[in-house]
């Protein structure tokens, strides 16, 4: 028999996608519980994050979860979204409109029993401070609340990776840190990776997390949040003392 | 009033919108969800009753159906009376002249719904035929009551194809289209009159309840409600 393959922690990926005359091409390793993937609009972060979660093509895609293939587009192989164990909070909630929030939130829980399955939804529910809005129509909800429900949406089938697309651009500055760190507690005992797309650099350092710096599809540095965006912040304002030299 | 005509058209419909709804509803998510090329080929093929004039398609069917072909042949070894000619071959000419008239709205309905609630029910370990039980279904509401209201419409109001893979057999294939071409080819104008005038006041009758149920539906703010 042959030997199990050793379970290599973290997820692992290869890309090579052109969007238009977008091009992303990067390829990286993240094992830390938090990597956060930080960058200017535009950079591809949606793209990569469309990509490891299985949604979409590339020229080359290969996503590794944990020592288990997801994505080899070299074999044309490819494991379908909802049986990688891989959970997408996108930036546009795109919760269903015709079902209340605790419908919603229990959409991905269908393989589990009644009983348990209001369980888990109140949890959710809870966990993303949002347990009020059990009952409410999607229509009804504002769009921080929404984000917290597409949070829950995503967090309620217990993921092994969560992919969040600036998760909380609805929410205000305390409410989001709030948020982030009850989040980050949580994912330890539950054996999660998070993966975090956002622009703000306060999230990345409010996460300490593993940075990858995403520019125009290119990985320019990976490293712990202080480090990278130190040196980001060195570059910018180099950049910014040279525009002012000519504007004086 | 020849009643039973009547009664023979209300059931062809009926029957050939029911059928349509099981094939279209499965065969437009198909067409919307699936990425293949050649399915352009599935939907022109679909489309393309809407284009062939109704003898056309009728005389091909009755050709197919008939006794001289090995699928005509077949089918009445196994229901034991050859299609041409009869009730159930009507259905099947039916469904076919009104295919697109289902399947149109239904593609139609179902293209508008975005993308990323798909992606997040498949991520969510959403099968597809789940997706369309409880995502395109739901959600596309409007388009699945135009899609019943035409094929009925569209079955009641046919001619063409009834004439050529039907006959005129009363009890069996003669429907109101066909009764009110026979009145008048016997230049009988006054039954003629009751006949399209029945026609046309169920028509209207039907369209004007599901336009009203629809326009019910519409919130001052044009929002679609969830009945």
């Amino acid at each position: 028999m042959p030997e199990p393959p050793v379970s290599e922690p973290g997820l692992e990926f290869e890309i090579d996608a052109h969007r238009g005359a977008f091009h992303l091409q990067v390829a990286g390793k993240f094992t830390a519980a938090w990597t956060v993937i930080f960058g200017p609009s535009g950079a591809g972060k949606s793209t990569l994050l469309h990509l490891l979660a299985g949604l979409g093509e590339g020229k080359l895609v290969r996503v590794k979860l944990e020592g288990r293939a997801l994505n080899d587009s070299s074999r044309g192989f490819a494991v379908r979204p909802g049986k990688r164990q891989t959970g997408l909070v996108a930036q546009e909630p795109a919760l269903f409109p015709h079902l209340p929030v605790a419908d919603n939130v229990g959409y991905g829980l269908d393989a589990m029993e009644r009983a348990q399955r209001v369980r888990r939804v109140e949890e959710m529910l809870a966990l993303v401070g949002a347990t009020e809005l059990a009952g409410r129509r999607i229509q009804d909800l504002s769009g921080g609340q929404a984000q917290r429900v597409a949070l829950a949406r995503a967090l309620a089938p217990a993921p092994a990776l969560l992919l969040l697309d600036e998760p909380f651009s609805a929410l205000d500055g305390p409410t989001s840190d709030a948020l982030l760190e009850r989040l980050q507690a949580w994912t330890p005992a539950n054996r999660m990776q998070a993966v975090m797309a956002t622009h703000d650099a306060t999230d990345a350092l409010a996460l300490g997390a593993e940075v990858l710096l995403l520019e125009a599809g290119r990985k320019i540095a990976q490293g712990p949040a202080t480090e990278v965006l130190a040196a980001e912040r060195a570059r910018l304002r180099n950049r910014l003392d040279g525009c002012k030299g000519r504007v004086l | 009033m020849d009643w039973q005509a009547f009664f023979l058209t209300f059931k062809l419909a009926t029957m050939t919108t029911a059928i349509l709804l099981a094939v279209c509803i499965p065969l437009a998510a198909w067409l919307v969800l699936g990425r293949a090329r050649w399915l352009a080929v599935i939907e022109a093929a679909a489309t393309l009753p809407l284009v062939l004039p109704p003898t056309v398609l009728g005389f091909f069917l009755l050709v197919l159906l008939g006794p001289r072909t090995v699928v005509g042949r077949g089918i009445a070894a196994v229901i034991g009376h050859p299609l041409a000619f009869s009730f159930d071959g009507l259905v099947v000419g039916s469904v076919i002249y009104s295919l697109p008239f289902a399947l149109q709205p239904l593609v139609a309905g179902f293209s508008a719904i975005p993308t990323s609630l798909l992606d997040a029910a498949r991520l969510l370990g959403a099968s597809p035929a789940r997706i369309v039980r409880t995502i395109l279904v739901p959600l596309a509401k409007p388009s699945l009551i135009v899609a019943v209201v035409l094929s009925f419409l569209h079955t009641v109001g046919e001619f063409g194809v009834v004439l050529m893979l039907g006959g005129d057999i009363p009890g069996a294939t003669r429907t109101l289209s066909i009764l009110l071409y026979n009145q008048v080819e016997n230049f009988d104008y006054a039954a003629a009159m009751r006949t399209a005038g029945l026609l046309i006041a169920f028509s209207l009758v039907a369209l004007v309840l599901i336009y009203s149920r629809a326009r019910a539906g519409l919130t001052p703010k044009g929002e679609r409600s969830r009945a």
